[in-house]
């Protein structure tokens, strides 16, 4: 087995043992980065020379027998909506191009202090704004598993470096299904922790009061590794929780036996795929067997969960966008301009994609006068509904369970010109963010060759319970 | 008919802090442009604003201050418009749920009551600036940008620029008493934009509102007003049109000029912040705050003038100044004599004060000292004018007055033995006086008491110079 083939936590096993240096580790992943990557385009800035001199860094602490962590040497990816200092992050977008931030994103700062080499910044959905990784302004990003296919999104670059072997472990960020379903996608576990769970400094936020950073890995106990790598509070992010972080990985072969489980009527109906819905039945039958309780369960709010994301989200988008305008950084129009709101109006016509300028214009027409409280403020009210059934389930059930994604990988350019079939694709996945719990994509089974994610769902800050499920899950599919 | 002028003020404070609202900058005014900033107030991509505390207690005290409701649970809210001097593109600012609300405040407008219902105090955060340069290009500096701003908004409960003076005057004084600004309107530390309109006592009807901008002081905020009230009569009188707008003024020609006209509201799709949680100041905080807040000006003007037996126009006079106010107490209480203390304060202390340019924090003589001088005026050792050349001695070396008057001989001369010579040697010296004065010259009495008086250079008691001198000269 090739080193870059293993998963996170047999390389930092071997990196402990000496057995391989971080630099070898690092140097393997550059290797398949430039041997796959042109096809995959997984990649938005590959960052070799930084990677290295890390590694080499951590090799050399290594040797003198300082102590180190657990993962230190296994490089990570990180999407590029994540700032990191010196390092030109641009969100997939043509108006952040050339933006090069003064400072690293907080959950940047605590891969670093972990001593996580970072091999490169991944592609996305501009301004993660999508499911498929298409609306990236510079490339289309391809699924490992099948080439023609799309790795989902918006973290699809992430996904896709991971999965393709050209990264150990990747950082995403998820909104309304960003991590988990492309997770689905590629056939990897995928966490978006509970809100305020990590810190959102230094994330370029598309909607703040959904947003959350967590990672994409091959395995659950990679998953519950690098969520404590960056889970915790951080006084520089309002919404972050200070609650001290439990220890993941100590808790995953717990197992279910006592552990109590919903099924949401409304997460299996319409709109999924029969084939997916089979295979993710199946997988819950093989918890029960394992002592996992399951009941069906009706939860009616979550089918308003689509129409209220659309407000809420592009109306925090719209007003989070509003400071790319070519004053201060990023792109600024080269035509000729009559005033200062007609270079506003050439600037961001240029630099922005046509889904985000689509998004934006639904929030601002959202928060307007005279529409607000129609759209703006019912939706708010229909969000806390929607958390509040969820909070009634959690007086029954210690989680919840669902398919990831409708439908197994579509291809390249299928739904491209459908927004509404790929505002479809996060119809699981979007009533989490907007509850603010926490949920896994691990994957459960495959169709057609294409592999399926189970969502589990879990009560706020419980992550640790979610992780020993998705662990139980995981075993009943090796071998 | 009957029109009644109807003025709301909106002021904006800028909070002594000593870093800005959301990020750990510097608060502090000036800097060469773009240094004082950091990428939560230069609006970078990712960056996350954290509440600064000492800002939301300022506003907390100023709207106890102003007997305002404080708010269990409010949240910043975003105010969305693109503008160069907004980092982000947004103000955080204060919508629906301010931090207070529903307040008063009680004025003496030239002896009459004057009740304004004060709407709000609420938080927000300060523009950058913009800067246009000579060759057409326009810069921006962000030092500014995130500088913690309070806004204290009134009902339209005004109904002359007298009103509107002695607000801003009074909401001055406060500010500065309770520490949340030093609320210099010159400096921009504290900005006022009334709007104003005319009302129909009868029928209810009103005129359009105006909003008047550019206004750097109380007289040019004053000036505005009346002109503003005296334009609106005048354009009803003669059938002239009035339109909502804003209007500027025009600190040369002492006239307000149409700006803008605003036919729709703005738009600024406000809507609740969520990179910030709400606020919930606890009932214990907000009952600290309350329990810190010391008497203000207004019930210390009251006290001055019950206690201390003081004519209203000292009282207020000391009172303007909270540390000038606390000095003033000092010395009434070491010398237990508070109309000297008061004639002391308001005459040589801050006649000094002006003088130096300073303030009373840096003034050199302790209240101590200025009790031991009004003792020493007291028991006769000094003469007024003695005591005031004392007071300035201690002021230039820091000798304490007991020490002036020993160690420079300033004693007033009060022994009868020694000024009888005096007297003597002066009736002698002024033959042309004592002529006079036998002649019924009453006046003629002031030349020898002069020449004594030079000669002792101002130490021989006045008053037993007198008495000796009438004695001698009608027994003789």
């Amino acid at each position: 087995m090739e080193i870059c083939e293993l998963t996170a936590h047999e390389l930092a096993g071997r990196l402990q043992a000496r057995e391989v240096s971080a630099e070898e580790a690092t140097q393997a992943c550059l290797d398949r980065i430039a041997e796959t990557d042109a096809e995959l385009g997984a990649y938005l800035t590959v960052t070799a020379d930084l990677a290295l001199e890390q590694a080499r860094a951590v090799d050399s602490r290594r040797r003198a027998g300082e102590a180190l962590p657990a993962v230190a040497g296994v490089p990570v990816a990180i999407k590029d909506v994540l700032c990191t200092r010196g390092v030109r992050t641009t969100c997939a977008s043509r108006i952040l191009e050339n933006f090069v931030p003064p400072y690293d994103a907080a959950a940047v700062e605590r891969c670093n202090e972990a001593g996580l080499p970072m091999i490169g910044k991944t592609n996305m959905d501009e301004f993660a704004m999508g499911s498929s990784t298409e609306n990236s302004a510079f490339k289309v990003t391809r699924n490992p598993r099948a080439i023609d296919r799309v790795p989902g999104g918006s973290s699809g670059g992430s996904a896709a470096a991971v999965a393709g072997n050209e990264a150990f472990w990747a950082l995403g960020s998820d909104t309304g299904g960003s991590i988990r379903q492309p997770a689905s996608l590629c056939g990897l576990v995928g966490i978006k922790p509970t809100y305020g769970r990590v810190s959102r400094y230094g994330l370029i936020a598309y909607a703040s009061s959904l947003d959350q950073v967590g990672p994409l890995t091959k395995d659950v106990r990679d998953a519950a590794l690098l969520l404590g790598v960056i889970a915790g509070h951080d006084g520089r992010d309002s919404t972050s929780a200070d609650l001290p972080v439990p220890d993941y990985v100590a808790e995953l072969e717990k197992g279910v036996q006592g552990l109590k489980a919903g099924v949401p009527a409304q997460l299996l109906g319409q709109g999924i795929d029969p084939a997916v819905r089979d295979c993710v039945l199946a997988a819950v039958d093989r918890l029960v067997a394992l002592g996992l309780e399951v009941e069906e369960t009706q939860m009616p709010h979550i089918d308003y969960s689509l129409p209220v994301y659309y407000i809420l989200a592009p109306a925090e988008a719209a007003s989070n966008l509003a400071r790319y305008d070519g004053v201060r950084y990023g792109h600024r129009t080269a035509k000729p301009v009559s005033d200062i709101y007609d270079m506003f109006a050439k600037t961001r016509s240029e630099g922005f994609g046509p889904e985000v300028r689509l998004r934006i214009m639904l929030g601002t027409y959202a928060l307007s006068a005279g529409y607000y409280d129609a759209y703006y403020l019912k939706a708010l009210r229909v969000r806390t509904l929607i958390k509040r059934n969820f909070d009634e389930a959690w007086q029954k059930y210690d989680v919840l369970l669902s398919p990831t994604s409708p439908t197994v990988a579509f291809k390249v350019g299928e739904k491209a010109d459908d927004p509404l079939q790929m505002k479809l694709a996060d119809i699981c996945t979007i009533p989490i963010n907007l509850a603010g719990i926490p949920a896994a994509s691990v994957p459960c089974g495959e169709v057609d060759g294409l592999p399926v994610g189970l969502q589990i769902m879990g009560r706020p800050f419980q992550e640790d319970v979610i992780l020993r499920v998705a662990y139980a899950c995981e075993q009943t599919m090796s071998g | 008919m009957s029109w009644q002028p109807c003025v709301g003020l909106e002021v904006h404070v800028q909070l002594s802090t000593d870093s800005k609202m959301f990020c750990a900058c510097p608060a502090e005014f000036g800097g060469e442009p773009n240094t004082r900033c950091c990428p939560v107030c230069l609006g970078l991509p990712g960056s996350l604003p954290v509440p600064n505390q000492e800002a939301i207690e300022h506003v907390l005290r100023t709207g106890l201050a102003l007997n305002c409701q404080v708010a269990e649970r409010c949240r910043f809210a975003r105010k969305n418009y693109l503008y160069p001097d907004l980092a982000k593109n947004y103000q955080i600012s204060q919508y629906d749920e301010p931090l207070t609300q529903d307040g008063y405040i009680d004025l003496d407008v030239n002896g009459q009551p004057v009740h304004i219902r004060i709407r709000r105090a609420h938080l927000e955060e300060d523009t950058g600036k913009n800067i246009h340069l000579l060759d057409g290009c326009s810069v921006v500096d962000y030092n500014r940008s995130g500088v913690p701003l309070m806004e204290v908004v009134t009902e339209p409960d005004f109904t002359s620029a007298d009103e509107v003076r002695v607000y801003l005057t009074e909401l001055r004084r406060i500010l500065r008493y309770i520490g949340v600004s030093d609320a210099d309107m010159e400096k921009g530390q504290m900005r006022c934009e009334p709007t104003v309109n005319l009302r129909n006592l009868q029928t209810d009807e009103a005129t359009p509102k105006t909003e008047i901008k550019n206004l750097n002081s109380i007289r040019s905020v004053y000036e505005a007003v009346r002109y503003e009230i005296a334009r609106q009569l005048r354009a009803l009188e003669t059938d002239e049109p009035l339109v909502q707008e804003t209007r500027r003024w025009d600190e040369t020609a002492r006239q307000t000029v149409s700006m803008r006209r605003k036919e729709t509201a703005d738009d600024y799709m406000y809507f609740p912040d969520p990179d910030l949680v709400p606020l919930e100041p606890s009932s214990d905080w907000v009952a600290d705050i309350r329990a810190s807040i010391a008497e203000l000006p207004t019930a210390r003007r009251r006290r001055f003038v019950e206690e201390y037996g003081l004519p209203e126009y000292d009282a207020s006079v000391l009172t303007e100044e909270k540390a000038v106010a606390d000095y003033f107490e000092a010395v009434a209480a070491a010398s237990g004599d508070p109309k000297a203390a008061s004639n002391w304060v308001m005459t040589e202390v801050l006649r000094y004060l002006n003088e130096e340019g300073v303030t009373v924090d840096r003034f050199p003589l302790s209240p101590e000292c200025v009790a031991e001088l009004i003792a020493l005026t007291a028991d006769g050792t000094l003469s007024a004018t003695i005591a005031r050349e004392v007071f300035a001695r201690a002021c230039r070396d820091g000798r304490s007055p007991r020490q002036i008057v020993e160690q420079d001989g300033l004693a007033q001369i009060s022994d009868t033995s020694e000024l009888a010579k005096l007297v003597d040697e002066a009736i002698a010296a002024n033959p042309k006086a004592v002529e006079d004065f036998r002649a019924g010259k009453e006046k003629a009495l002031g030349a020898i008491v002069g020449h004594i008086m030079r000669t002792t250079k101002g130490q021989a008691n006045p008053q037993l110079v007198n008495d000796l001198l009438r004695q001698k000269l009608s027994a003789s």
